[in-house]
This record gives structure tokens, sequence and C-alpha cells, in this order.
């Protein structure tokens, strides 16, 4: 009919069609898909053109062109969240002054944080649990040994420790992490991937000092994300020593935290290196209690409930 | 009759309750005693029957007469055991008084190792109870990428960058480093052959004051190798001798000051993603010091 050969592509100006023509209404697939395949190379030619026209258009306009269109992220297009925090809230500042963690930033308390995991740990877990052990500064690490958690908080209360870490283990590998604040500090389940000991990361620099490290909190904009921040602020001791030049970054992207431990060298002003050292790994919080670890009769403050909060790929939480 | 069920399920026809295995034939009928596919042990094949069986937590005496063996509602007789083992075990051997050794024993048996069974489940109750989750196959597979995608978006690397810049600037730091801001901005805009033959007047005159600082300041190894760094930008020759008496002066200290961490030049041979985002919003954070 008025096809144009099949042997190679003829020209499109030779080609007939009824108007109301569609290339889905071939029948026979490998016509189709050839038609198809045309039809998207034209696409993409006149994409092509319009583009370059739109650029010469741009570049003969020279100053009064408008401004570029600045593409759609994630993160541009992110939910407003009603619990974001504005700098100068009042409110804000007026709980942080009497939460749980006050006596840490008006610096009455020293972290010393006590570091452990599940039953039976496997390699892996251990080696990563020593690992942590020297980022973070005053911290120990025990044997859990069968024993019951809510056992243990009374006893390390009594021993002055402020925080707790639990290292969840499944098939050998961390993959949760329960961060407890000890005098009856909240108490947040985070879920753990991607962990990375200090073997795996490549071009890393020797093993981290003793110095006391900086800390930097990224995006957590919300009043959750404000509460766990401060949660990871609280681990570590509140002057850091700059001499060590090491930083633990905690930063947070769309709900995803990631850990960082890394070494920095001012070369100038405007440039600065780092190198990284230490295990890296990602959390995911997954619910924040107000007691200690209570998993039956604590009160939540927030859960991540799947049906609710999942469903919208632009809401983030923290 | 007993005899005739027994020679139809038993050996030739088809037993439903019957599950065999390479070296042992298993019943499953609720009723049955053993539990192994035996003449004396299959309740089909036997008029005369008892067996134990517990419900939440209690334990009866199941009996099946021949007297009743035409009116299936009522065939089998149940009566609750004594809580206290040794009255229970009175209690199966007056019910059984004149019945069979074998079922007797049996019986016996297994009411001992049923109450056993229930001691284990009460002491384990009250220990920690651990909780299985399943993990969805979908949602694993989906938060996996998502966390990809995240990680490309955080750009981690520019945004500690920015931070450590950005407290540099606002002086967390101190008197650590000593940029001489002024100095440079001068330098830099002027860009005349005096001002640099002058800041290079400055800098040699500190170097000289390094010489002496060295033995006092010896932990403010940063302050030094800084200085350093920035002569790079205009000499070179002579700082690798400074850098070599640095580097044996410190040796003590594990960090690698002298070199430049591997991070800055070596990145580019990653596969980099072009990845052109713009962000409007900066990231809160949060400042330790002062």
């Amino acid at each position: 009919a008025a096809h144009g050969g099949s042997a190679g592509p003829p020209a499109p100006e030779r080609v007939l069609f009824p108007p109301t023509f569609s290339v889905s209404e071939i029948k026979n697939k490998q016509r189709r898909h050839f038609m198809f395949l045309r039809w998207k190379q034209q696409q993409r030619k006149e994409k092509l053109a319009a583009k370059k026209k739109r650029r010469k258009e741009r570049e003969a306009l020279g100053d009064k062109a408008p401004p570029k269109a600045v593409p759609k992220t994630i993160e541009n297009q992110r939910v407003y969240d009603e619990t974001t925090v504005d700098p100068n809230d009042e409110e804000v500042a007026f709980d942080e002054a009497t939460d749980e963690f006050a006596p840490y930033f008006n610096r009455q308390t020293v972290p010393k944080i006590l570091i452990t995991t599940s039953d039976r740990p496997r390699g892996r877990t251990v080696r990563f649990c020593e690992q942590l052990a020297t980022v973070i500064p005053n911290s120990h690490v025990y044997y859990r040994r069968g024993l019951a958690l809510k056992r243990i908080i009374p006893q390390c209360i009594a021993r002055d420790f402020t925080d707790l870490i639990v290292i969840n283990e499944d098939r050998k590998i961390p993959n949760g992490l329960v961060l407890s604040h000890l005098p009856d500090g909240p108490t947040a389940h985070f879920r753990m991937s991607s962990v990375r000991l200090r073997k795996e990361i490549k071009r890393k620099g020797k093993e981290p000092t003793e110095h006391v490290p900086e800390v930097i909190l990224n995006n957590f904009t919300t009043r959750l994300g404000h509460s766990v921040g401060r949660m990871f602020a609280s681990l570590f001791p509140h002057d850091p020593q700059f001499i060590g030049r090491q930083v633990a970054t905690f930063h947070n992207q769309r709900d995803y935290i990631f850990f960082r431990f890394h070494r920095y060298i001012f070369k100038s002003e405007k440039k600065v290196g780092i190198q990284e050292l230490g295990p890296r790994f990602t959390l995911k919080l997954r619910s924040l209690q107000k007691g200690t670890f209570d998993s039956k009769y604590g009160e939540y403050e927030w859960i991540h409930k799947r049906r609710e909060m999942d469903t919208s790929r632009r809401k983030f939480h923290l | 009759s007993s005899q005739v069920v027994w020679s139809m399920l038993g050996n030739r026809q088809f037993c439903s309750y019957k599950m065999t295995t390479k070296t042992q034939n298993f019943c499953r009928n609720e009723y049955n005693l053993t539990g192994l596919c035996n003449r004396s042990s299959c309740p089909l094949a036997n008029s005369q029957y008892a067996t134990i069986r517990e419900e939440k937590g209690r334990c009866y005496l199941y009996m099946k007469t021949i007297e009743r063996a035409a009116f299936p509602r009522r065939l089998w007789e149940r009566v609750l055991l004594n809580k206290n083992y040794e009255k229970a075990l009175e209690q199966i051997d007056e019910n059984l008084i004149y019945w069979p050794r074998f079922i007797r024993h049996k019986c016996k048996q297994r009411f001992t190792k049923i109450t056993q069974y229930l001691i284990r489940i009460r002491k384990l109750t009250l220990k920690r109870q651990r909780k299985l989750v399943p993990l969805r196959r979908k949602i694993e597979r989906r938060e996996k990428r998502r966390e990809e995608k995240a990680l490309i978006a955080a750009q981690l690397d520019n945004a500690i960058e920015k931070e450590l810049l950005e407290r540099l600037k606002q002086d967390t730091y101190g008197d650590i480093y000593n940029f001489p801001i002024h100095a440079f901005d001068k330098a830099l805009q002027q860009q005349d052959a005096e001002s640099e033959s002058e800041s290079d007047a400055e800098r040699e005159e500190e170097d000289d004051e390094d010489v002496d600082k060295r033995e006092f300041v010896e932990a403010e190894d940063s302050d030094l190798s800084d200085f350093e760094d920035m002569d790079k930008l205009e000499t070179s020759s002579e700082e690798e001798q400074e850098e070599e008496e640095e580097v044996e002066k410190t040796a003590s200290h594990s960090k690698s000051k002298g070199k430049t961490p591997l991070k800055g030049p070596a990145r580019r041979k990653r596969p980099y993603i072009e990845i052109e985002y713009e962000e409007e919003t900066e990231p809160t954070t949060k400042t330790k010091a002062a």
C-alpha cells in the first residue's frame, strides 16, 4: 500500500498515512516495531531542532533572555511539612531547653556510651562494634550473652552511662540499631543498611585517633528531625578537639541518614580536603519512643506506618 | 472385626493417616497413642483404646470401648486429669484398671512427656520472646533503590566540605588556622609584583618564627602544615625540604600531615555522574562549638 519499502528507512515524505493512523494499529509485530523506531527517531530529531532553535534565540537575545528554568528535584517538590522548624521559633527553643537533652547541652553531663549487640553476634557485627567504639569517644563494647535489655538498663543507669546502642544482627550482618538515651530518655529504632567496615572503604586514611571529633548534622528540618539530630549530637562530647581534625557527619537526605567519618585538612581558606576513615552506614528511622526501650508498653512518639506514610514519593518526615 | 480393619488398612489398602518414611511408618491420627503405625497403636484397628491429649494446658484421658463402637458421637470418653502429676497417674491407673498393659504403660509415658513440655512452655514464656518479622521483598527492593538515589542526591562530600568551610568562616576554629584573609584578598585583587614580594617577605618572616615556635607549640601541628600548604601556592622547592623536616619531627603522630589527602585529585577517577541540582533551600545545620 502506501507504506515505504521495508528494507531501509525510506524518506518520510513519500509515505502517506490516513490522519487518524497510529503506529499501534499495525498487526504485524516486526513492521510495527520498525515503524515505532522510525517514529522515535523523528521525535528525537524534532526535539533536537527545537533545542537548537531555543538556544539560538537565547543567544540572540543576550542579556534580555528569560532566566533558565530551574529543574525540578525531589527536594524542590517536597511536600511542605508543617512541623518544619523555623530557626527563630521560640516554642521550639523553649522545648529544647527543657527536654531530656538539656543537661547535655548545658554541659552538665558527659556522654558515656554502651555499645552492645543482639544475641550471639557474628564476625562482621563484632568488628563493626569495635570500629564504632573507636569512632565514638568514651564508649564501651559489652557482649550481650543473652541478657534481657530491661535488666541491663537499670544497671547501666547505675553505672552512669548516658546512652545505649544496641546493634541488631540478621544473618551475620548488622541491620538494625536501637539508640536509647539512658536516664529515661527517648529511644530511637533504626533500620541500618549498607554498612561498610574500615577495610572495605577505598582510599581510606589511617585509624581514627583518640581526639574528640566534630559533629555535622545536615538537613534535619522537622521537629522529629530535630529531636533525632539532638540524639545524635548527644553521643559526642560537647567540646571537639580541633587538633584532631576529625569530623563525624550525620546527613539526612529523603529520610535516610548517612553516617560518615572523615579527616579534613584546610588547604586554603577556600578549599578543604577530606579523607574518609572509619565505618560508614545509613540509617532509616523506624520508631521513636518516649521512654527507654520497652517494646510492649512504651509510649511511641512516632512509628513508621508503611501504608500511610509511604504513599507519596515527595513526602518526608525527618 | 478389628483384625479385618487392620489387615485392610495396615498393609494392603490405603490409610489416609499413614505416613511412610524410609525406615518407619507414622500415624497421623490425633487419637494415636504412640504416633507410629502399628497393629497395637492404631486407634482404628483396636476396639479398646485409650490416649492422653492436652488442650489449653490441661490433660485429658480419652477412652474407647467396644460397646460404643456403634455410636461414633459417643465413641470417645473423656476424663479430665488432675493437675498434680502423681494424682493424675493414679487417675489413669484407676480408669484403665483392667486394660492391657501396653496401653496403660504408653498412656503414662505420653502423659509424662506432655507435662514436661508444658512446664517448658511456661518457663520459656517468662524469658525474652524473639519476634520474627518477615521481610517483604518488594519493600526491601524499593527501600534499597531509594537509598541509592538519596545517596546520589546527597552529594555528601560537597556538603561536608561546604559545612567545614562555613565553620571556618564563622571563626569556630578560632586561632588555629591563621589564613591571613585580608592579605590574600589584596594580593588577588591587585596582582602587583610589589605586593607579591611583600607577602613573600612576610611569609619568610613567619617561617623564621616557625622555627622557634616548633619548640614550644609542638601540639599545634596543623598550624605549621597549613602554612606550608599556603606556601605551596607561591613557592615550591624550598618547602619540600621544610616538609621533610616536619615529617621527621612529627613522626610520632600517626597522621599524614604534609601529604594532601588522596580524596582530592583521586576523586575524579570515579565515574562521575553529572547531575545538575540547584538547591534552593540551604541545609539547616547545627553549629556545635562556641
